[in-house]
């Protein structure tokens, strides 16, 4: 008897809270991608640590390859699989637009606390490369204001040193993976420990210049293939 | 020791289970080819129909060549791996014939007999017709080859020792294509085909017994083996039921993965995404024809929540303020939500199920609905398992779960931390 009072009782309660004006929802990408903000705040900004990056202004051709590498396992991170599992490939390309389009300023420089000798060696890594070790320079591939190359490639200013640390570690054990030929994976089994963290201290350390931007157009020939650059 | 006792008594079962076999002839699986007829319609309608199965949900694995297996699926008894099922000859099924399909879908055996695990749900996928079956066949073999072999299954022993599935099959197994209810319209006999057969529903939607075989009522509701989410009774009014929803309501909700009285999550938005959002608007009428029609399961009024004592709301005071800071802004103010967006929790089943697993991973891990036809741009929910405790988490579910007129148990931090970390 109670059971059906309750049955009966439960609906006409309900009615009360269906009655309140339904909340107004603007129909904007910003207000879509709230669950992405969550962590990389809503200006695209790198969130509370290191470890949610920076997603503004990066190019979008590279935000959307790396939303799909979560969503099919070529990077492994639980929470982006999860957020990402159900939506379609123009989604995220829209998603990707969203951020890449956002230009809040870039935090300070990261003062390098690391020996000159080994910071000297990594500006020459990252100008110069290694043609002995047959490691390209970095400038090779993100542009010579190393501020990356629409639409694929990332740029490497701006981005904090654990960031950059904690992507060379997961490159080299696999769980930060890109479409084949995987070029970052293949460098970074070559550099030395040494060599990734001087590398990532010289990088924070650099200030991103005001305006700076993707380059617009890639080098004629990149040192190494790359399945996530596509030629038009 | 627990094994052991396990062992033995399955054991026992299996002296009974051959005596079962030999006493009960098994039904005659044979049935006659349809007509060959003419083979690109055939494909096509086999297209449609492994669809309405999902078979590349399952035989693809994440991020994986479609159809190429590979994807696992975690039980309590291991961990399937499911196997390739393109036309490759060596890694594939490039070698089987349409009678061999047939048998695997209806009978339960692998082409050289041996009995399949049931992960693969032949226990439903034996309503299909020996006409569609043939369709799915002609489909699949129409795809492009992939190379690519099957993993081993990683099952504990005892399951691991193959003949028990014999037993298990004298156990729990009918063998049958579905037979239309005479006293029933086409199209309900249709719903009723779709859901019982290729949509597999009950396989997710029943409880299951410790051998891993649906009991209780047929979508009755359960927990999902080995993926932490509860899928709600489809007969119940306290859960999923739809008996009280208008047709188009179920449609929309399959079809699009959001409706005014529910939306998809979870394992539940996958299906929409990959199966049910392909199906024709009729045969997802049909179907919502079907599980509009199923009779009451009754709930154990258990689900109902604590006396709303003055003290007892007293300790819902942190979990609103909670609430005004977090989840008001998308679900309002008296939890009205926004149609289409974001859902009312006011009145959501999905808020109040016992238990109250579904809600607490949403909190934990957010989500999308999924990017359908009908709805390509959804609204999400954010995790909040960076950034709330067990505990806040446990006071704004326990607040929700009694607020507006909703009732729903307690949720305590033990139950929230027992979720955390449990990706899929």
């Amino acid at each position: 008897m109670k059971r059906f009072l309750l049955a009966v009782l439960l609906p006409a309660q309900f009615a009360v809270g269906a009655g309140a004006a339904s909340v107004a929802v603007p129909d904007t990408m910003a207000e879509r991608v709230k669950p992405c903000v969550a962590c990389h705040s809503p200006e695209g900004r790198a969130g509370r640590d290191a470890y949610y990056p920076r997603l503004a202004g990066k190019p979008e051709g590279y935000l959307f390859n790396q939303l799909r590498n979560f969503r099919e396992g070529r990077r492994y991170y639980t929470p982006m699989a999860l957020l990402l599992e159900n939506l379609s490939d123009p989604y995220l390309m829209e998603i990707a637009r969203h951020f890449a389009a956002l230009q809040p300023p870039y935090p300070p420089p990261q003062p390098a606390a690391t020996p000159p000798a080994e910071l000297e060696q990594a500006r020459r890594l990252i100008t110069l490369g290694d043609p002995t070790r047959k490691i390209p320079a970095c400038v090779a591939c993100h542009g010579k204001e190393l501020m990356g190359v629409a639409p694929y490639i990332p740029g490497l200013l701006g981005l904090p040193r654990d960031y950059i640390n904690a992507q060379f570690g997961g490159w080299r054990i696999g769980l930060r993976r890109a479409r084949a030929p995987d070029c970052m994976a293949e460098i970074s089994k070559q550099l030395t420990a040494v060599e990734v963290s001087a590398a990532a201290a010289w990088l924070a350390a650099q200030p991103v210049p005001a305006g700076a931007g993707p380059a617009s157009a890639l080098p004629d020939k990149l040192p190494l293939r790359c399945g996530s650059v596509v030629r038009p | 020791m627990k094994r052991a006792a396990i062992a033995f008594a399955l054991a026992a079962v299996t002296v009974l289970g051959i005596l079962a076999v030999l006493i009960s002839q098994e039904p005659a699986t044979e049935e006659a080819p349809g007509p060959a007829g003419n083979r690109p319609e055939q494909q096509a309608r086999g297209a449609y129909l492994a669809r309405a199965g999902n078979c590349m949900g399952c035989h693809t694995a994440q991020g994986g060549q479609l159809y190429a297996g590979g994807r696992n699926l975690a039980t309590p008894f291991g961990t399937f791996f499911t196997p390739n099922i393109t036309p490759d000859s060596e890694t594939g099924i490039g070698r089987w014939s349409a009678q061999n399909f047939w048998r695997a879908l209806h009978d339960g055996k692998s082409r050289d007999g041996r009995p399949l695990y049931p992960a693969f749900p032949y226990t439903e996928y034996t309503k299909v017709t020996r006409d569609d079956s043939d369709a799915i066949f002609a489909y699949l073999q129409t795809l492009p080859p992939v190379s690519q072999r099957n993993l081993p299954n990683q099952i504990s022993f005892p399951y691991s020792f193959r003949p028990l599935l014999y037993v298990w099959r004298a156990l729990s197994v009918k063998p049958g294509v579905y037979q239309p209810q005479a006293v029933r319209s086409a199209e309900w006999n249709r719903g009723a085909y779709l859901v019982q057969g290729l949509g597999h529903c009950n396989a997710c939607h029943a409880t299951r017994n410790a051998l891993g075989a649906a009991r209780g009522a047929a979508l009755g509701g359960g927990q999902i083996e080995g993926l932490n989410w509860y899928a709600p009774s489809l007969t119940s009014r306290m859960e999923a039921g739809s008996a009280d929803w208008p047709i188009d309501d179920i449609v929309r909700l399959l079809a699009t993965g959001v409706s005014p009285r529910a939306f998809a999550s979870g394992p539940m938005a996958e299906v929409v995404r990959q199966s049910l959002q392909h199906l024709t608007d009729e045969d997802l009428r049909a179907m919502a024809a079907y599980l509009k029609s199923l009779p009451e399961g009754g709930t154990p009024a258990a689900a109902m929540g604590p006396v709303l004592t003055e003290q007892v709301r007293k300790q819902f005071e942190p979990g609103a303020r909670i609430y005004k800071k977090h989840c008001e802004d998308c679900h309002g103010a008296a939890g009205q939500g926004a149609p289409g967006a974001y859902p009312a929790l006011v009145g959501n089943r999905g808020v109040t199920l016992q238990p109250p697993l579904n809600a607490i991973r949403s909190v934990l891990n957010g989500g999308y609905p999924p990017s359908t036809a009908g709805n390509p741009r959804p609204y999400g929910m954010p995790p909040f398992a960076q950034t709330l405790s067990g505990e806040e988490i446990a006071m704004v579910l326990s607040y929700v779960r009694n607020a507006w007129g909703n009732r729903g148990s307690l949720v305590t931090a033990a139950q929230v931390d027992r979720s955390r970390g449990k990706g899929y």
